[in-house]
């Protein structure tokens, strides 16, 4: 098979360039994650990050013939050659397919991703009814491999400003679980022209996403709470 | 310098830009109609066009609301795309001068007979 590698040292001095590599590997039943690391088998200075290999970690997001998926969990007969392997877009390269994150796990800490509760603690959890917990279904099992984020153009221009789409579903999250306190905080933090409203619905991270989860509605949710906050 | 919270504006213009946008998906229609009806659209056809007041209120509503519309989306493109915050002033109260003064033209060439009788 043929693949398009994106080839980054930043010791060596050159610009990043796109390397072609032929491999032998039968695609049936294998997952780009096998052919990457097939490849590095052949060449080690082939830089990349993973870990669970099966879709579980969020470490392996890259980007695919021009989609952002986890290599893991691509099926390498659904592409097509020659298979352009990129980093993710809109993040600095630190070396080939491994990218600086901290842009995206800045903007996920500033929504402040934990329980907000200061009541006494009770002497059981501190429990939800079976709705309750149901708002949670689309919104906590994001896995922050910033497969959306880095596709959303508004946080390509935008990362210093903009929390994106991972960030605003983690903050959805927190404010329709039923244990939170902090709701009219968590909404004081992302009522701002740049923090929430970059987001034009443009739904590039419903595309994205791995889990098949929708920011897009998460962010609707939001925006419908502060309209009902205002008018 | 680091801030906790949002500015707590965005969400007025946001529902600004999503009113406007029903207002013009139901006025833009009726204009439409009324103008097609009304062809050939020379001086004395336009001056039928627009005899009936509603249609002036109309058509002035419409342009309002478009004009609302168009500075919620040219002030988005001017922050994704301008980051001089200088720059991105002069732009967006050029657009606003802009904007404003092209209702303000409409509404006297709409009414300035009905009000000041000349033509």
């Amino acid at each position: 098979m043929k693949f398009r590698l994106y080839r980054y040292s930043p010791e060596s001095g050159e610009k990043p360039y796109m390397q072609d590599v032929e491999l032998d590997i039968d695609p049936v039943g294998k997952m780009l994650l096998d052919a990457l690391l097939a490849i590095k088998a052949q060449d080690e200075t082939l830089s990349l990050r993973r870990s669970c290999r099966e879709g579980v970690c969020g470490s392996d997001a890259v980007n695919v013939n021009g989609r952002n998926r986890l290599a893991c969990i691509t099926p390498l007969s659904e592409l097509k050659e020659p298979i352009e392997v990129r980093p993710l877009p809109g993040l600095p390269v630190i070396r080939d397919l491994i990218v600086d994150m901290e842009p995206f796990y800045r903007q996920y800490r500033s929504i402040k991703p934990w329980l907000v509760n200061d009541e006494p603690e009770p002497e059981v959890e501190r429990l939800q009814s079976p709705a309750d917990r149901a708002l949670l279904d689309g919104a906590y099992e994001c896995i922050l491999c910033a497969c959306c984020t880095t596709s959303c153009p508004s946080f390509w221009w935008n990362p210093e400003t903009f929390v994106g789409p991972a960030g605003l579903l983690q903050a959805y999250r927190f404010i329709a679980d039923s244990r939170d306190e902090a709701t009219a905080a968590r909404l004081d933090n992302l009522e701002d022209p740049y923090r929430l409203y970059r987001c034009r619905g443009i739904m590039n991270c419903v595309d994205a996403c791995p889990k098949g989860l929708n920011p897009t509605a998460a962010i609707g949710r939001i925006k419908s709470l502060l309209v009902k906050r205002r008018v | 310098m680091k801030s906790t919270t949002g500015s707590h504006t965005g969400t007025g213009s946001w529902l600004l830009q999503r009113a406007t946008a029903v207002v013009l998906a139901l006025a833009l229609p009726v204009l439409m109609v009324c103008f097609l009806a009304a062809l050939p659209l020379d001086f004395t056809g336009w001056r039928t066009l627009f005899a009936p007041p509603w249609l002036r209120v109309l058509m002035l509503l419409t342009v309002a609301a478009l004009a609302l519309h168009a500075w919620v989306g040219m002030r988005d493109i001017f922050m994704d795309y301008v980051h001089h915050t200088g720059l991105r002033l002069l732009l967006v109260l050029a657009v606003i001068v802009t904007l404003a003064g092209s209702v303000v033209w409409l509404a006297v060439i709409l009414f300035a007979t009905a009000l000041w009788g000349t033509t």
